[in-house]
């Protein structure tokens, strides 16, 4: 029982989340409904005649009715980009669009002291605030002629640092000395003060807690600039990740998805047609094949690793038994569903059984053979990203893993991109392939 | 004796069930070199299973088929099939397909191709030769189906509703094609129809059949066919008995279908 109640907790959890992200949602919708109304004015305007096609209107179930809007693809991937320029200040996009960023420069402030005998005094503090990744700048002020001396302090972007005012001063916090107020706001211990660039607060101890102000920009570690996944992509495509290139990386992932499926074809395809032509290898297949069909090749990592290690071998290995059921169903499917005329036809044509076989059964099954090998592939691509991810030496799955745990986010994006575009690229291989080899599909 | 001789064929299919059905009882029919027979009857009364049992592709449980004095054992190139649609091999072009017989055969090439551009002008598909069947029309696409099957020369060629998907125009132009080649080719030939039209025109012979148990309900010797050789079949369908004879055999159907309804409903 304390699970459906520990569920129902988790549940209440997703759906407040949901919650606050529906307002965004709506405001992409309006988006969205918004350009369609310009685009259609645009239109207009270009080509004010109208036409029938004007008058067209969704049809449900008539899939020539809607075709895709190229317009409308390039806005959306336009605004995607020029919402992730715009939350990471890129260069790529014109400055007015970005969100307020990270305070970066020198702020001075001054602070007022009240010593144990009750007299006070004031002093300033000056607060450098520089980039990620450069070297903190020495900050130097003059030190001033009161009792209270000036302070000075380099922070990083996006960090806080505490301040030890009474370090260089004649006395000291343990004596009694603290502060009432910054730039002559009143503050005690455990108050902050608001300035223009920065937050001040007042620990507990005494001592100052200065907090630039961080905008609403990201910072680098949680998502980068597309120009900084681009010059990942150059540095990593030239002097590599780790010692090894991208190119290295993504033909040992390949290696492995073609190796792999190539094997899993060339027993699963045979397999198929035995099962297919014989009702004793149907038999004796058909519980193995339809208790593994099921079985995610996500859920075989761990066993192949126990086996045969996390080296190409066990890779192998997981995606042959990844492409192996889907190839052997798609053959035995391919086998089964001849259609019994074309068959009859080529034995009262003269053929053997034999030749039935060579010129009939096998091409007869090479669209679902082509429809399966694109199932297969796409699973393999996903499943060799996966095994990497869990443990490799090389391969992009490894690369993005690795880069995460350094949190290098823009090689993880990059990562991710080129997975994307791989596996897309293997898709339209595919079905190119399918084009020429099985030009008859669909069309029997 | 030269020709076809089906004798006292029984059929019946064991279902998984139990039960068994009598597609065919004690069929005997003798076909003589060159004859034409079309088939008619209501559907379920075991012509596709007749057929089936000739072409060699069931066994039947009793009764033989003869072919030129040798009993049938087997599908084989003597007696050529042409089905209703769907029986072209996509995979092969136009002359593929009406050469795959020859091919199986291991004619040489030469040869093999003068026989396939000779049918393909024979059934008007000469600048069709190297074109994807599937691009075809469904008339074409039986053209296709009838040259392959004469491609192999057969003694007896077996349709089994070949023209039942065509439009009613392509299907007048194909039944004029088919009374051509039988007597271009002399060939016997067993046409199974759904139409009482087609069955007169393309019928020598003519064969009703009657269903549970198939038996051969009563057989006509028609004079259309010739006829239609030489003329214009919608001339043909002028002729004083056509339209008679098709009225008494459309309305000898309608009672069988009856018949069957009748019982349908009493098992219900
Ligand atoms: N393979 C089979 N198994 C079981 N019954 C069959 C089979 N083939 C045909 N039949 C039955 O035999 C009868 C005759 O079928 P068929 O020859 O196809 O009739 P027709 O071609 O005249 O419409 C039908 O009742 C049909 O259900
Ligand atoms: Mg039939």
């Amino acid at each position: 029982m304390s699970v459906i109640v520990q569920l129902f907790d988790e549940l209440i959890t997703v759906l407040q989340t949901m919650l606050q992200i529906l307002p965004y949602l709506v405001g992409y919708v309006a988006l969205i409904m918004a350009t369609t109304v310009i685009w259609r004015m645009v239109k207009r305007f270009l080509t004010p005649k109208s036409d029938f096609g004007s008058l067209k209107t969704v049809t449900f179930g008539d899939a020539s009715a809607v075709t895709s809007n190229m317009a409308a693809s390039v806005i959306s991937v336009v605004f995607i980009f020029l919402v992730w320029g715009a939350f990471t200040g890129s260069k790529l996009v014109p400055g007015f669009v970005h969100m307020p960023g990270a305070f970066q420069g020198e702020v001075t402030f001054s602070y007022d002291i009240e010593l144990p005998d009750g007299a006070t005094t004031s002093a300033q503090a000056k607060v450098v605030v520089f980039p990620a990744g450069t070297a903190a700048p020495a900050v130097e002020i003059e030190e001033g002629t009161g009792s209270a001396k000036n302070d000075a302090i380099a922070i990083q972007s996006y960090r806080n640092k505490l301040l030890a005012w009474d370090k260089n001063d004649e006395f000291n916090r343990k004596a009694g000395a603290r502060i009432v107020a910054i730039e002559g706001q009143p503050v005690s211990a455990g108050g902050e003060v608001e300035l223009d660039n920065l937050r001040v607060a007042v620990t507990s101890k005494g001592t100052l807690n200065i907090e630039p102000n961080k905008g609403v920009q990201m910072e680098k570690i949680w998502l980068p600039a597309p120009e900084d996944v681009v010059s990942r992509l150059i540095e990593i495509g030239s002097e590599g990740f780790k010692n090894i290139t991208l190119a290295e990386h993504l033909a040992y992932s390949l290696f492995r998805v073609v190796v792999g499926f190539i094997i899993g074809a060339a027993v699963g395809i045979p397999l198929g047609y035995a099962m297919g032509l014989s009702d004793w290898f149907r038999g004796w297949f058909d519980p193995i094949v339809e208790f593994m069909r099921p079985v995610p090749p996500l859920a075989l990592i761990p066993l192949v690793i126990i086996w045969a290690g996390i080296g190409e071998v066990g890779k192998i290995i997981l995606l042959f038994l990844a492409a192996l059921w889907i190839m052997a169903i798609a053959a035995r499917s391919g086998v089964s569903g001849v259609r019994i005329s074309k068959v009859h036809a080529a034995y009262s044509l003269g053929a053997s059984k034999w030749q039935v076989m060579r010129h009939v059964i096998i091409p007869n099954s090479l669209p679902e053979i082509f429809t399966g090998a694109r199932v297969a592939m796409g699973v393999c691509w996903g499943t060799v990203v996966a095994a990497e991810l869990v443990a490799a030496e090389k391969g992009v799955g490894m690369m993005i893993m690795v880069a995460a745990k350094f949190q290098q986010t823009d090689i993880v994006i990059l990562g991710i991109v080129v997975i994307g575009i791989v596996g897309l690229a293997i898709d339209l291989l595919v079905r190119w392939a399918e084009r020429v080899m099985v030009p008859w599909k669909g069309r029997g | 004796m030269s020709g076809l001789s089906i004798q006292n064929i029984s059929m019946r299919f064991d279902l998984p069930n139990g039960s068994s059905v009598q597609a065919l009882k004690n069929v005997s029919l003798d076909l003589k070199k060159g004859d034409l027979m079309s088939v008619l009857g209501p559907s379920g009364c075991g012509k596709t299973t007749l057929l089936n049992i000739v072409a060699g592709f069931l066994a039947p449980t009793e009764g033989q088929i003869m072919l030129n004095d040798h009993v049938v054992k087997g599908p084989d190139a003597e007696r050529g099939m042409v089905f209703q649609q769907g029986a072209l091999f996509e995979w092969m072009n136009v002359r593929e397909n009406v050469g795959f017989g020859p091919r199986m055969k291991g004619m040489p090439k030469a040869e093999m191709n003068e026989t396939v551009d000779h049918l393909l002008d024979v059934v008007g598909l000469r600048d069709f030769k190297e074109k994807a069947v599937y691009e075809l029309s469904g008339g074409m696409q039986q053209r296709v189906a009838l040259a392959r099957c004469l491609a192999n020369d057969p003694d007896v060629i077996l349709m089994d509703e070949p023209l039942g998907a065509l439009d009613a125009l392509t299907r007048e132009k194909m039944q004029s094609l088919v009374l051509k080649l039988w007597k271009e080719t002399g060939k016997t030939i067993i046409l199974i129809t759904h139409s009482v039209e087609e069955a007169l025109l393309l019928g020598e012979r003519l064969l009703v059949m009657a269903p549970r148990p198939g038996r051969i309900h009563r057989e006509y010797r028609l004079p259309f066919a010739d006829l239609g050789v030489n003329a214009d079949l919608r001339e043909v369908k002028k002729h004083p008995d056509y339209a008679k004879t098709r009225e008494e055999i459309l309305s000898m159907i309608w009672d069988m279908e009856e018949e069957i309804m009748g019982r349908q409903e009493e098992q219900a």
